[in-house]
């Protein structure tokens, strides 16, 4: 059964239609991608799940029953896009106070921030201010406190930004323990290698509508434009055949385009049949990056213009 | 509920641990003490004594003036307008009045010169002096001694009584002006310090980003009602410190001075009162203030004052977060945003001022019933008494109108605030918020 499930989503605000006609299901214990360009709604969809908006139409149903954002708020752990602390505050009191504020009694916080703080070696963190952490450390702090409650959804906006390698490693690491142990995680961000490398799953949404919904395998096929790479041994007059055209030619590497009513067996039979040995070959799918800029530019909105919402 | 209580919770002791908030609570008292009492202690020794010599040819004085205060007159026989300028050149005295033996006691004006300037108030002062000299001998060669002139002068024809039989005295109405302007004007200045306190601290949430954070745990009606709780609460705690200790130091005051009350019968406290300083019946003056004094219903006050402080405050305070959210970076936002709610607050301390001398007068009645003003207004008028000129129903009517106008102005604010906190980068219209108010969800 889904842990999330979004039936017909709608937000307009007064110049644009944020958030239009979006639905789909999350499984639990999947790490899910929302993807989309700057301004497409989803930081709307997102304060939509997490209880901040009320949708104007559809529902949300979460694990099971409709989503009831007082009750529903502790099952979920959200670190937003425009995210910030306290200054002045220190971290452990900052930590206590927004654990409790989640709904954690004040000796369950103070076990799960030691538990969390010892993990990822912010122990002496405690009495010092936010002020004086670089941006990396806050950004960790922030992680801890979206998930330290164990939250059966977590959402992610953009978490790595402003992250070295070393802590992105580390915070990637804890994303993938804690999608191990039973949270379902959104994920939402524009940097498509990051999404090839975590997500199962992918939703892209542009303009406020959904345009991409699938495993990241199945819209990589829907997207595959029958190339493959060939690497032969020794370098070959090539010659023409109906079977596929040869887009480039490095050495004796090719990278070929299998035409409509062949198959790759063709192209195999081609080389084999002229005695070329055939070193290597395998079919090139198209990366997430190039899917989602041709699909964007297809759509001419590279940004969104107003227009007046009727409602 | 529980909810509310934390973030008040973190708000109150977030600026009580500060160090601002004891320097402002500890020092500000000790500023006001330290200002009376430097106030009080040059009005005792208020410096030299400016000594005048007299050379009274003529026997215009009689031989006599009656020195006053710092002025001291002393009489010289036998000088010349040349020998009294040595003196005065010597430092010997700080001026002369020289009547020669040819002076008629009627138009002919007296000079008085001196060393060095003399200030305005000691003008008056030693005018006042040679003329009341002056005229007691007047009098006394018309055969009139100064009691049957004061017995004429002071005997009281019109005495003030209200249709219910309450003596409205003068000195009463002085009083009760006197606390009604300071309680309307301390509303005035809490609702402005805690009001700005609330909107700077909503500003601070939105500028550090981290109300998104917070509003994914928690309502943003829950997070405002918590911060401006919490802030009400650190202001009636910095008050109750305030009052304590002002008057802990004002009982200070005799010990330190101790020949203060005999001196100065004539310097009360308050500086509502500091006119009636200057009359000459001092003493009875006191008693008057403390008579008027005893007749204002403190007990009343005091709840009313803290009534209209909390309405007042939780009043303004959440149309100041709602302010406070539609601001982005910029402090400037804020000026040109703040002055439709800063409007009503300065009106209400002009209809306060007519409300203190015509407690009764429609306009008073009206500023105090309407939510916006009536914080400032009600308090003016309720030092005049309850049930008159204030009847119980226009009371009771206020306090109602500003719990609901409270609600009112909550209800309003949380909507703007919603929409506001998670709206950056961008300059908000009044028109704008005036959508996000009204809209409907």
């Amino acid at each position: 059964m889904a842990l999330l499930e979004l039936q017909h989503l709608k937000k307009y605000y007064a110049t644009q239609k944020a958030v239009d006609d979006i639905s789909f299901k999350l499984e639990p214990g999947s790490i899910f991608g929302l993807l989309g360009p700057n301004g497409a709604g989803k930081t709307t969809l997102l304060r939509m799940i997490t209880g901040i908006f009320f949708p104007d139409e559809g529902e949300i149903i979460f694990d099971g029953a409709k989503f009831n954002p007082i009750n529903d708020i502790i099952k979920i752990g959200y670190m937003p896009e425009e995210r910030g602390l306290y200054k002045k505050m220190k971290i452990g009191e900052q930590a206590m106070y927004l654990a409790q504020l989640k709904g954690l009694s004040k000796s369950e916080a103070l076990e799960k921030i030691k538990f969390w703080f010892k993990r990822l070696e912010m122990e002496t963190w405690w009495n010092k201010k936010v002020e004086d952490l670089s941006k990396g450390m806050s950004q960790k702090l922030q992680f801890v406190i979206t998930v330290l409650h164990e939250p059966k959804l977590i959402i992610l906006d953009e978490p790595f930004s402003g992250l070295d390698p070393l802590n992105a490693n580390l915070i990637k690491d804890e994303i993938y323990g804690l999608a191990q142990r039973g949270s379902t995680i959104i994920f939402s961000t524009h940097r498509m290698e990051q999404v090839e490398e975590i997500c199962d799953h992918i939703v892209l949404v542009n303009l406020g509508k959904k345009v991409l919904d699938g495993s990241l395998q199945q819209i990589k096929q829907e997207f595959k434009e029958n190339k493959f790479n060939i690497q032969l041994g020794g370098v070959a007059g090539v010659s023409v055949s109906d079977a596929f055209d040869i887009l480039d030619t490095k050495a004796n590497k090719l990278v070929v385009k299998i035409k409509e009513g062949h198959s790759s067996n063709d192209v195999l039979k081609h080389f084999i049949q002229q005695g070329i040995n055939i070193e290597a070959f395998n079919e090139i799918l198209p990366s997430l990056n190039d899917i989602f800029i041709r699909i964007v530019e297809g759509t001419n909105a590279k940004s969104r213009s107003f227009m007046q919402v009727e409602n | 509920m529980n909810k509310i209580l934390l973030v008040a919770r973190r708000e109150f002791l977030t600026r009580v641990q500060k160090k601002t908030f004891l320097l402002t609570t500890i020092l500000l008292p000790l500023i006001i003490f330290g200002f009376y009492a430097m106030m009080i202690y040059f009005s005792v020794n208020a410096g030299e004594d400016i000594k005048i010599a007299v050379a009274d040819e003529a026997g215009y004085f009689n031989g006599k003036i009656e020195n006053q205060d710092e002025i001291k007159f002393s009489f010289l026989k036998n000088e010349t307008p040349y020998s009294l300028k040595t003196k005065l050149e010597s430092g010997q005295y700080d001026g002369y009045v020289y009547v020669p033996a040819s002076a008629k006691d009627n138009g002919d004006t007296i000079q008085l010169v001196s060393a060095k300037s003399i200030t305005i108030i000691t003008r008056g002062q030693i005018e006042g002096i040679l003329n009341k000299s002056l005229e007691e001998k007047r009098l006394l060669s018309l055969n009139i001694r100064p009691s049957q002139l004061d017995s004429i002068q002071h005997s009281k024809v019109v005495k003030f009584t209200t249709m219910e039989g309450a003596e409205d005295s003068e000195v009463k109405a002085g009083v009760s002006y006197g606390v009604g302007y300071i309680s309307g004007f301390l509303i005035y200045i809490i609702l402005f310090i805690y009001g700005t306190m609330v909107m700077r601290g909503v500003m601070e949430e939105k500028v550090s980003r981290i109300a998104e954070v917070i509003v994914s745990s928690v309502k943003p009606f829950q997070l405002m009602l918590g911060k401006i709780f919490g802030i009400g609460a650190v202001g009636l705690v910095q008050f109750i410190i305030w009052v304590v200790l002002v008057f802990g130091l004002q009982l200070l005051l005799p010990l330190l001075f101790p020949g203060l009350m005999g001196h100065m019968p004539q310097q009360p406290i308050s500086p509502g009162a500091m006119g009636a300083a200057q009359s000459a019946q001092a003493s009875g003056a006191m008693a008057g203030i403390m008579q008027g004094l005893s007749e204002i219903n403190f007990p009343l006050i005091i709840g009313c004052f803290i009534f209209y402080f909390l309405g007042g405050y939780l009043l303004y305070s959440s149309l100041f977060a709602a302010v406070g959210s539609a601001v982005n970076e910029d402090p400037q936002d804020a000026q040109s945003l703040m002055l439709p709610i800063t409007m009503p607050i300065i009106f209400a301390i002009v209809i306060m001022t007519k409300a203190v001398n015509e407690p009764a007068s429609g306009l008073a009645v009206f500023g105090s019933l309407f939510p916006l003003t009536s914080p400032i207004v009600m308090m003016a008028r309720i030092a005049h008494g309850v049930p008159y000129p204030v009847p119980y129903w226009q009371l009771i009517t206020s306090m109602l109108l500003l719990i609901a106008g409270f609600l009112g102005t909550a209800w309003v604010a949380a909507k703007i605030y919603r929409t506001g906190i998670l709206l950056y980068g961008k300059k908000v219209t009044w028109k704008e918020m005036w959508k996000w108010a009204f809209r409907k969800s």
